[in-house]
């Protein structure tokens, strides 16, 4: 029998507001141990929450670009449990009216995750085991959160894959979130159940815990979607439960089952009063996001007639599509840009984070000048992408690199001169290449381009060498 | 007599001026008295850091600075406010050591002003409760009658104000405890608004019920603690941001034409003798030129479940940060640290706040938050808008505090309900969000003290402040008795 797949995730997102949601303490990843606390983030009894409106702005940021509705009223509830993580034994969250309603990412496809809500809250702290004990370190308690949570509309592996992707640069675009996934600051939850192939009905669902990794969900959802098989297939039941993702084994380990699941006794929490917001803040917040990389990518394509693919590369960093937006300004051809940046710029850019970061010395305007030179014809191709190089190395800009005479060009006298020199002093490739051989052309090329010293255009030259000889 | 009831903060603040005496040598004089006292008042005493303030004070008036009214006024916290370096409790086994690293806004308002806190209040534990007993210490007594309660919950702080070891003391009030208490000791006790005192720093008990107020001999030095006390308070997010307290100036206006509305509902089942001294100040106000007016305020009667349901799911919540962890009580033996938690609660927590986390914890459980807690809290706004219309009648409701005076100490019941069923005439203020005072009245046969209470509009402590004010004047203070111990001025 077949399958379909049916997967839904709940991503946490780690807001990059200066402070806390409820108190003044720095939100900064990688500080000494409990050095970002207070009375408030450690939970000690007779503190209060007060609500930090930066993440109310950025919630609403999240929820305009992921197509929510943004809730005029929201309220801030209690959930209970019992961790050492968490001080007070309550996390403040949403559960009864989150801030955001019935979003959707949109997938390359064009099919459309929907979102059910978005909610805010705050982290919990960290625990640290060290030599067989376990050591609280607070600073993460407090953090600000998004928790994304989607309908249960993805069908495979690659679809959780892609609307993560996507999840992630919006966040980035927007500017709320690192979502550094080796930092932790973007996670997520995934629920997995299959049913046979067209049913209405969906089967018992497991939910894979803490993935912090695009590859180990992607590896966690196919193994559960085939233990789930399985089992079916064995006459067995999948059981509903709570589950680890075992990178070394690839496989998953149960947490808790259904029975022992927690009662988290949801209650509003009286300590912080409604979220109000007025329609014009809303739409105020709106006229501040940036151009979303969906539209960037369908302008790369559509209007600077940039292959789909690398406008995809370029949009996926903000910082990238960022620096390619202020190059390409007065310029006909955007495409040199990319190219350029793709081609050469990228290659000194190993890592993900390396080009998430997209440090470079080479500024805007000076790639902008760079490319005007060649727009101009007072440089070519050739000497610009070598000007390029030392420049990356230098930072400093392209006039430092190419001469005056460089910038000159050739006028067609002089290259119709050198032309004939090359003919006139290689007779036999001319004899080869009127032979048939081709390649006794590229002899030539090269002689005429020795004597340019690069300045010429190599497919300028060919024709008129080709000319000549006939 | 009477003259020496009228107002103890202005009187000890003129006698300082004065230098009639020393602010240290006034403290002292509190200090010993509190130590020959067998009221069982206080958790602790501050005695170090007493003299240190008193000292301050003292330097500040002989070298001529202008110092606050409330400066080197001694006086006590409720052992649930906040107090740095100072032990807090909440009279629990389980907060036994918890010294707070920060001071209650509410107190440190008051330090700033120059107040001398000679030590922290006798308590239910952690506010729960009305008869101060379920206090890890033991009850405090009531000074008209050492063989009855105090009432509670901050039976201490009513106990030390009535018993002259204390100026004036700050409480708080969940469900009546600062108002019943007051009411059984012959006190004032004042519950502001809901939203109007900081509660930063306030031990939690029901979050959204929760206020600090001030125990004092008159209404006009708790509208002196109350002016100071009041406003916005950055730190406390359901503080009102546009709230600022002048009570004291409105304290003697005329209050003819009046209309105090007395809703039938509260005087049912409460006994003859606490009714008639309120009978009797209802005929005061009419010669005062106040209109009183009986009417039927019937939601009433739901109070009692609604508040005690919505009450013990935010006391539940509250309070399950105890755990032995960080701070207070910890279990000597234990396997691991689920073990800890629990012998560490089970040891730490008395029978009724264990009751009240049980309760509370129940109605939130899952499969039953519809039928308890949202339940009432629906019927908790039917409530407040029974009230709001009233208020659109009626200036102030005037009301009993209690269905009894004290009651003896150390009596057994059967049925926890039939404590909490004294709390209904002072749950429906917390229940609404509205203030309260708790004006004494008049005396039993047995010379227990009687309360009556005045309630008002949202934030119109000023009103209730001032009509009660008026009754003090126009009774010569009859009912403020004075008693022949402690610190006497």
């Amino acid at each position: 029998m077949k399958y379909d797949l049916v997967v839904g995730l709940e991503t946490h997102v780690e807001l990059n507001t200066k402070t806390k949601i409820f108190c003044n303490c720095a939100n900064k990843f990688g500080s000494e141990p409990n050095t970002n606390c207070c009375p408030i983030c450690i939970g000690l009894p007779g503190t209060l929450p007060k609500l930090n409106r930066q993440v109310v702005n950025f919630a609403i940021k999240a929820a305009l670009a992921l197509n929510c509705e943004v809730s005029l009223v929201s309220k801030m509830d209690r959930k209970n449990y019992v961790y050492p993580d968490l001080p007070k034994a309550y996390q403040i969250s949403q559960f009864y009216e989150p801030i955001c309603k019935n979003g959707y990412i949109e997938l390359d496809s064009g099919k459309k995750i929907r979102i059910n809500h978005i909610h805010m809250e705050e982290d919990a702290a960290k625990l640290v085991y060290k030599s067989g004990d376990t050591y609280v370190d607070y600073n993460r308690g407090g953090v600000p959160l998004l928790e994304v949570v989607t309908e249960p509309d993805i069908s495979s592996s690659e679809e959780a894959a892609e609307y993560l992707e996507k999840l992630q640069m919006i966040m980035r675009y927007i500017g709320v979130s690192d979502c550094r996934m080796q930092e932790g600051s973007i996670k997520c939850d995934v629920n997995v159940s299959v049913k046979p192939e067209g049913s209405e009905k969906l089967g018992t669902r497991t939910e894979i815990k803490n993935m912090n990794s695009i590859t180990f969900m992607v590896k966690a959802i196919d193994y559960e979607r085939e233990r789930h098989i399985e089992l079916i297939e064995n006459g067995g039941k999948v059981e509903q439960q709570t589950l680890r993702y075992l990178p070394e084994t690839n496989s998953t380990e149960s947490m808790r089952s259904k029975e022992d699941a927690q009662d988290y006794r949801y209650f509003r929490d009286p300590d912080l009063v409604d979220i109000v917001l007025r329609k014009d803040q809303i739409e105020e917040i709106r006229n501040t996001l940036p151009e979303l990389p969906d539209v960037r990518l369908k302008k790369y394509v559509n209007e600077f007639g940039i292959a789909e693919k690398e406008a995809m590369l370029l949009v996926k960093y903000k910082n990238v599509s960022d620096y390619f937006e202020k190059s390409i300004k007065g310029l006909k051809n955007a495409k040199t840009v990319s190219n350029f940046i793709i081609g050469q710029i990228f290659r000194s850019l190993e890592t993900e984070a390396e080009k998430e970061e997209f440090k470079i010395l080479t500024t805007p305007s000076q790639m902008n000048e760079l490319v005007k030179l060649i727009e101009s014809g007072k440089l070519n191709m050739n000497l610009a992408k070598k000007a390029l190089i030392k420049m990356l190395e230098s930072g400093k800009p392209v006039t430092e690199f190419v001469s005056e005479s460089d910038m000159q060009g050739i006028s067609p006298e002089e290259m119709k001169k050198l032309c004939e020199e090359a003919i006139k002093s290689n007779e036999n490739a001319v004899k080869d290449y009127l032979s048939g051989k081709e390649k006794a052309l590229k002899a030539l090329l090269g002689c005429v381009m020795k004597q340019t010293r690069g300045r010429g255009n190599a497919q300028e030259i060919e024709s008129m060498l080709k000319g000549l000889i006939r | 007599m009477s003259a020496q009831k009228r107002g103890i903060i202005k009187r000890v603040n003129s006698m300082l001026a004065k230098k009639e005496i020393s602010c240290k040598e006034l403290t002292q004089k509190y200090l010993d008295e509190i130590k020959k006292s067998e009221l069982n008042a206080y958790i602790s005493l501050s005695e170090d850091e007493a003299m240190a303030s008193a000292e301050n004070v003292d330097k500040k008036i002989s070298s001529g600075e202008e110092v606050d009214v409330l400066a080197g006024i001694p006086m006590t916290l409720k052992d649930n406010i906040s107090t740095s370096g100072i032990e807090t409790t909440c009279a629990s086994k389980i907060l036994r050591g918890y010294r707070p690293i920060y001071d209650a806004s509410a107190w440190k308002t008051l330090k700033d002003k120059g107040a001398v806190l000679l030590g922290k209040t006798n308590m239910d534990e952690f506010a729960m409760g009305s008869s101060c007993e379920n206090s890890c210490i033991g009850g405090a007594k009531n000074p008209h009658n050492t063989g009855y309660v105090t009432g509670g919950s901050s039976g201490g702080g009513a106990s030390a104000v009535a018993g002259n070891i204390a100026a004036y003391a700050l409480g708080s009030d969940t469900g009546g405890s600062i108002r019943q208490p007051a009411s059984f000791c012959g006190i004032v006790g004042l519950k502001p608004t809901y939203g109007s005192v900081s509660r930063y720093g306030l031990i939690a008990y029901g979050s959204g019920f929760d206020q600090i107020g001030p125990l004092t001999q008159t209404a006009e030095d708790a509208s002196i603690i109350f002016d100071a006390i009041a406003g916005y308070d950055p730190m406390d997010s359901t503080s009102n941001p546009n709230y600022e307290p002048n009570s004291y100036e409105s304290l003697n206006n005329d209050i003819k034409g009046l209309k105090i509305g007395i809703p039938k509902e509260y005087y049912d089942g409460v006994d003859e003798e606490v009714r008639k001294p309120i009978e009797e100040a209802m005929k005061v106000y009419e010669s005062l030129g106040a209109k009183i007016e009986h009417f039927s305020l019937p939601e009433v009667k739901y109070t009692l479940p609604v508040y005690y349901i919505l009450v013990c799911a935010e006391a539940a919540s509250n309070l399950a940060r105890f755990d032995g962890v960080r701070y207070g009580y910890r279990t000597e033996h234990y396997k691991d640290i689920n073990e800890m938690m629990c012998k560490t609660r089970s040891e730490g927590f008395g029978a009724e706040v264990k009751r009240r986390i049980l309760l509370g914890n129940y109605v939130l459980s899952s499969g039953y938050y519809d039928a308890y807690y949202k339940k009432a809290q629906n019927l908790r706004k039917v409530i407040m808008s029974a009230f709001y219309e009233a208020f659109k009648k009626y200036d102030v409701l005037l009301t009993p505090v209690s269905p009894t005076t004290a009651f003896p100490a150390n009596k057994s019941y059967s049925n926890p309900q039939e404590i909490y069923l004294a709390d209904i005439c002072t749950v429906p203020v917390n229940t609404v969000g509205i203030p309260g005072i708790s004006v004494p009245c008049g005396f039993d046969s047995k010379g227990l003290p009687i309360g009556m209470q005045i309630l008002g509009d949202k934030f119109s402590e000023s009103k209730i402040l001032n009509v009660a004010h008026k009754y003090e004047i126009a009774t010569d203070y009859v009912n403020n008795k004075c008693l022949d111990m402690g610190v006497r001025l």
